[in-house]
């Protein structure tokens, strides 16, 4: 039943983004061309060098890939928390507090960017072609973390989104700072991670676990070692880092709405 | 021209009461930076690309991060929102030309940018980082090419809004247009990385003379002089059809009553 | 219906001093505030801005925690249950909207609907009933960005009644609107009020809203309750007078006016402004001055909400 409430919000803003109807599609497409121009940018640096921290042109595009269409879906469904300072300047935020729903949820639902499914799509495609170039020993287990890889990685974006932002309800200015560790994120793994100094690999792919959204599902499906020595079974627990994140970003979430309301401040 | 220095002024003083967000914003931009490098140097650290060794790589990469505030690469809203709520009314009877009001506040905004945006990230990788200084003579020209590409991205981003006078929603046209830039400036990959088939195109787009064009000639990378020219030309031509849409949208106005 | 004790509300000012040092500083926005609302009663919240209308009306919603004291709305204590809280009372905000800017009204509400789990067939004769009141039929189909604000604060008012609300709260329902969509929504409200028993607790700035809506009133000002009564109670326990502008067809001297303290002339004799207390009506002044010249126009000025606050703020 409740669920059916979130639907409802998600098919209303499928109807609201759609009325303007070019505009929409011009979005999408542009989304999708934002997608392929970053394929563009790797494909412009391998056209002058073979290998890039170690690995081949096909296993970065696969790199890219997943992070690209994980992000794609984060975006499409977290995005809007970029809005959360306008929401709490605006006081939208004490009609989300007004209504039966938690809020994190209603934010998600009540404004979905679905031009972003221009990206997925690009992403997917780009996914589908990088899996296809690469050699891939295929057994249940490599298939499930072909599909299990993005929404995983989807998961973790979202949560960084959401425990990033949430430092809005502290900091009124303190958006930039999350679009840092959004973006930074997404920046971050599209490449492999041994293309960057031992300070960023720390920050970007164990505090905010960024690793394991490309990087580590890559390697396991590539088959190859980690070339920083970190165990094969790396390859395997984003699905588990996924669930982790969420919890943290739920927990955070509800401490920020508390001292937003003013619990315990 | 009183009132267009006034407006620049106010430009460069409203930018610069956004302090705790300027701080904000250099984090970023250092962050960003440290990425792009990391891979960037990665890729000529092996051996230098189309003249790119490490420390041009570096200079082009905070040159470019310090650049980019100045130099708007992405659209800016604050017009075609005036258009879509109607304010613009307002601005289009005052005793001014919009365009030229509008630009002497971004030059404003510009000359601020300079101080807080260009000048952090270029001494941060001067520092930390192989940094490659051009010789004197080069500076007036840099700061020249700077100019000339603040206002060929003043007149893209001015046509750009502008288009709100027609279509109701821009939204769609702003994202193609920043999916556009990022790639065809050179802020992901300097230009000349791309294969030699597809130079001549990348090169004779205005997105060249907004950020890789004062870039190159930083870095020394051959003449100025057709660079300077390639920039003049669209900084007149962008403006010129700015100024022609302009007209076209006060009668459309005019005549509608918005 | 509403029960608020002791209700106090503080809130950490953070502000410069100097280039870089900050001071913190502890304001009190709700101080001591305490009264109670029957069921079926309709009470108007007033003071002048910033006196903590609504910060507390934030507190009876369950937006905000009280530092302390005690509030129970519907018999339920609104900051540890929100969410049921707000299945039982209807919120407008008439600054922030509620509706889906970018939808036709009749989809906002089937959305609400489904948010507050309303059943078919009350939805759909509450709506019927409050459409036809509010005449808001022909624009059901519009996107809510294309309706007037007057449109739109009637689309508000129905929003927050689909879930047929035992309690609704208004704050500045008719703040920029209209005098006929004001008067519309006022009815509109009253009826709501006597016919199906709806308890209203509205803030407002405008006095024609308390005296066609409120038979009683609780004055706030700076964070603490200064009177609570009957409106006309109140003013004449205040008695500001009422000012009485009239424009003449000639230039004259009016002399002799009952009940006129003091006048003030304009335009060389054309207008007049005559101060008038309460021991005599409109009525007469009026009847006083055609006797004495030809009227051309004329306008009756209540004082504002704000006078009759701060005279009692100063009485204290």
């Amino acid at each position: 039943m409740a669920e059916s409430v979130y639907l409802k919000l998600v098919g209303a803003r499928l109807r609201g983004q759609m009325s303007y109807r070019t505009s929409f599609l011009l979005q999408c497409v542009a989304q999708a061309i934002n997608q392929l121009a970053e394929l563009a940018i790797i494909l412009v640096l391998f056209n002058r060098v073979s290998a890039l921290g170690g690995f081949s042109v096909a296993e970065v595009v696969l790199m890219y890939a997943i992070a690209g269409t994980a992000f794609g879906i984060a975006d499409m469904v977290a995005g809007q928390l970029d809005e959360l300072p306008t929401y709490i300047r605006t006081g939208t935020f004490d009609v989300l507090l007004l209504r039966p729903l938690g809020t994190l949820a209603q934010m998600m639902a009540s404004d979905l960017h679905l031009r972003k499914v221009g990206r997925i799509v690009a992403g997917l495609v780009v996914l589908a072609y990088a899996l296809s170039r690469n050699d891939i020993a295929w057994s249940a287990g490599t298939v499930a973390l072909a599909v299990l890889a993005p929404v995983s990685g989807a998961v973790i974006f979202s949560s960084i989104w959401v425990t990033a932002n949430a430092v809005c309800f502290w900091v009124v200015d303190g958006q930039e700072l999350a679009n840092t560790v959004t973006y930074g994120s997404n920046a971050f793994t599209s490449y492999p991670i041994t293309v960057y100094g031992p300070w960023l690999r720390r920050f970007f792919a164990f505090v905010v676990p960024g690793a394991f959204v490309a990087y580590y599902p890559s390697l396991a499906l590539l088959g190859r070692p980690d070339p920083l020595g970190g165990p094969a079974l790396l390859g395997w627990i984003s699905p588990l880092v996924a669930v982790a994140a969420a919890v943290v970003a739920g927990l955070v979430w509800r401490t920020a709405v508390r001292h937003y309301r003013g619990t315990g401040s | 021209m009183r009132a267009y220095v006034s407006l620049a002024l106010a430009g460069f003083r409203r930018y610069s009461t956004y302090r705790q967000a300027m701080v904000a914003g250099m984090a970023t931009n250092v962050a960003f930076g440290l990425l792009r490098m990391a891979v960037l140097v990665a890729a000529v650290g092996q051996a230098p690309i189309a003249g790119y060794d490490v420390a041009a790589t570096t200079t082009y990469v905070w040159l470019g991060q310090g650049l980019m505030a100045v130099v708007v690469l992405w659209g800016d809203k604050q017009l075609a929102d005036r258009v879509r709520s109607g304010d613009v009314v307002v601005d289009l009877y005052r005793p001014w030309h919009l365009q030229s009001a509008l630009f002497a506040e971004d030059v404003g905004r510009a000359g601020y940018a300079v101080l807080v945006r260009l000048a952090p990230p270029v001494a941060f990788g001067a520092v930390f980082f192989p940094f490659r200084w051009p010789g004197f003579g080069t500076a007036p020209v840099f700061v020249i090419s700077v100019a000339l590409a603040v206002a060929v991205s003043f007149g893209m981003r001015f046509l750009l809004n502008a288009t709100t006078f027609w279509l109701l929603d821009n939204r769609g046209v702003q994202a193609l247009y920043t999916a556009l830039t990022w790639l065809f400036c050179g802020l992901a990959v300097p230009l000349a990385f791309f294969p030699d088939w597809a130079l001549p195109i990348v090169w004779s787009t205005p997105f060249a003379a907004m950020l890789q064009a004062p870039i190159d000639i930083f870095l020394e990378r051959g003449s100025p002089w057709p660079l300077l020219a390639a920039q003049g030309f669209w900084a007149l031509v962008v403006l010129a059809v700015g100024h022609l849409v302009l007209a076209r949208a006060v009668r459309k106005v005019v005549v509608q009553g918005g | 219906m509403i029960e608020v004790r002791e209700l106090r509300r503080e809130f950490t000012v953070t502000t410069k001093v100097g280039r870089f040092r900050r001071e913190r500083r502890v304001v009190r926005a709700v101080d001591d505030v305490g009264f109670e609302v029957a069921a079926g009663e309709a009470v108007g919240y007033v003071g002048p801005n910033g006196a903590g209308k609504s910060t507390t009306i934030k507190m009876l919603t369950g937006i905000l925690v009280p530092t302390s004291g005690f509030v129970r709305v519907c018999g339920v204590d609104p900051a540890r249950r929100r969410r049921e809280l707000a299945r039982r009372i209807g919120v407008v905000f008439g600054q922030r909207s509620q509706l889906w800017w970018d939808l036709p009204l009749r989809d906002s509400f089937e959305l609400l609907r489904a948010v507050y789990r309303v059943p078919k067939a009350d939805y759909a004769s509450r709506l019927r009933e409050c459409v036809d009141l509010l005449d808001l039929g022909p624009f059901l189909d519009t996107p809510v960005r294309q309706l007037s604000l007057g449109q739109r604060m009637r689309g508000e008012v129905v929003a927050s009644l689909l879930h047929g609300p035992e309690l609704l709260v208004l704050d500045e329902p008719t703040i920029g609107l209209d005098l006929e969509s004001k008067e519309r929504l006022r009815e509109f409200l009253a009826d709501l009020n006597r016919e199906r028993g709806t308890t209203l607790l509205l803030t407002t700035h405008d006095l024609d809203d308390i005296e066609r809506l409120c038979p009683r009133l609780v004055v706030i000002d700076r964070g603490t309750v200064l009177a609570d009564g009957a409106l006309d109670e109140l003013r004449a326990e205040v008695a500001p007078e009422r000012v009485l502008v009239v424009d003449l067809e000639k230039p004259a001297e009016l002399v002799g006016l009952p009940g006129v303290r003091s006048s003030r002339v304009e335009s060389n004799g054309l207008r007049h402004h005559l101060t008038f207390s309460r021991d005599t009506t409109a009525a007469k002044v009026i009847s006083a001055v055609a006797a004495q010249a030809e009227v051309h126009d004329l306008a009756v000025v209540e004082p504002e909400i704000d006078d009759v606050v701060r005279r009692l703020y100063a009485r204290r």
